[in-house]
């Protein structure tokens, strides 16, 4: 895969698979095009060269397939400040597979969010909009998890709570790629995807 | 064969139900922001009660431009309130989640659009017999106008989705919006203010109606696809 983005070169010759029951961490440092190769893999960005395979077939071909497959959460947390939590989260699954009020509430309750599902998102913290925004991973059904700096803004115990999600999901079976500057200390599967050098240690 | 049925059945339902989620959503977020709900009604109201003040309050002057007067500020009102369409989505990143829904992409535009025309057209639509009754239009043109405006206004809000789906990710949209959409909207407010006037003078208007129809089958089919390809180049 290859990429240029304002005549840059990100990154070229890069080739990478992910398998169920691993998470693979991007790293590189500020500007190496961590956001640039996940906005690639999940199709949001298509300016780049090279090929995108899910279960072996270009994703172009299977892009249902793979879009209800796979769940996205970038920088923009994708969080509408006007709705409630429970709002935003029945509007989010609706858009994948619908989920139930009790299927929120849960998920809501697991992030530390209970007590606060009906009051709009503009009086929450950035930290708690963080968590309504992974509280989608909880709903959906979704094996492939991309995430785009998931840490930021949470705080000690949130970060403690996601690491724990991750590798819950690592051992099912389901697989992540996230970037992070945060030291990841998961029990699990996991790669490191370093793009200052474009190898992978194990 | 059964079994591919049934997953086309699911995807059906689900499909809808992602439409229905939309459309709900958008239509509880304008409910929740009165201002950018009552702006465009407001700004119809004061622009068509402006005329009378400015041109003069003889029933026969005014009644010759008031087809013309309601359709320019129902166009202009539902203008206004374009941005609200996609502008709060790309900033806060729902846009990117209706791109990477797996539904299809029309529908949830549709419904977008659908809600858009809900909360600025049709309130143009209701409150437009008022209006004309304010200017003095015939009362034999009163079905006329309100029916052209109900053909027309959605193919506004569709036409509009595309100019506004292409400009979302610049910074300064500044005229660029109006330069891409009036030329699209226009041929609406011809049809339709000739149709109110043709009324006027006794004339048949089943052509108008056939044309405006025409137009809203054309945006309905082929605006939200425009859209859609819009969101995603200026996503990207």
């Amino acid at each position: 895969m290859f990429c240029e983005r304002d005549e840059r070169i990100l990154f070229s010759d890069l080739h990478f698979d992910v398998a169920g029951g691993e998470l693979v961490q991007v790293k590189g440092s500020n500007g190496s095009g961590k956001t640039s190769l996940l906005r690639i893999l999940c199709g949001l960005n298509e300016d780049f060269s090279g090929a995108i395979l899910w279960k072996g077939e270009p994703v172009v071909d299977v892009r249902e397939d793979f879009l209800a497959s796979m769940i996205y959460i970038g920088h923009r947390a994708g969080v509408n400040r006007i709705l409630t939590p429970r709002e935003n989260l029945l509007w989010s699954a609706s858009l994948q597979a619908p989920a139930d009020d009790s299927q929120i509430m849960e998920a809501l309750d697991r992030l530390g969010l209970r007590a606060y599902e009906d009051i709009p998102c503009r009086n929450l913290s950035a930290g708690q909009t963080q968590r309504v925004a992974l509280a989608r991973l909880l709903i959906s059904r979704a094996s492939v998890w991309i995430l785009d700096e998931p840490f930021t803004t949470l705080d000690v115990h949130g970060v403690k709570n996601l690491e724990n999600l991750l590798a819950e999901h690592v051992s099912t079976g389901g697989a992540v790629i996230l970037t992070t500057h945060h030291p990841l200390n998961v029990n699990c599967r996991a790669r490191a995807l370093d793009l200052d050098h474009q190898r992978i240690n194990s | 064969m059964s079994d591919a049925r049934e997953i086309q059945d699911i995807k059906g339902v689900s499909t809808w139900s992602a439409f229905c989620a939309t459309l709900r959503r958008d239509l509880i977020i304008a409910l929740k922001r009165r201002n950018d709900l009552l702006n465009p009604i407001m700004f119809f109201l004061i622009v068509v009660s402006l005329f009378p003040l400015g041109i003069s309050p003889d029933p026969v002057e005014l009644s010759s431009v008031s087809a013309g007067v309601v359709w320019v500020s129902a166009l202009l009102a539902s203008m206004l309130s374009l941005d609200n369409l996609y502008r709060a989505d790309f900033e806060d990143g729902s846009l990117e989640q209706l791109l990477l829904s797996p539904q299809p992409l029309y529908f949830l535009v549709l419904a977008k659009n659908i809600a858009h025309w809900l909360i600025s057209g049709l309130p143009v639509v209701i409150l437009s017999p008022l209006l004309a009754y304010m200017l003095y239009l015939p009362s034999e043109a009163y079905w006329t106008m309100v029916l052209t405006l109900f053909i027309g206004t959605p193919v506004l809000s569709l036409f509009g989705s595309i100019g506004v789906a292409l400009t979302v990710g610049l910074g300064s949209r500044g005229l660029i919006l109006a330069v891409i959409v009036l030329p699209l909207s226009t041929p609406v407010l011809i049809i339709g203010a000739k149709a109110v006037t043709d009324v006027m003078f006794g004339l048949p208007v089943s052509s108008h109606f056939a044309l405006l129809g025409a137009i809203l089958a054309l945006a309905l089919t082929m605006a939200p696809l425009a859209s859609a390809a819009a969101l995603r180049i200026s996503v990207n």
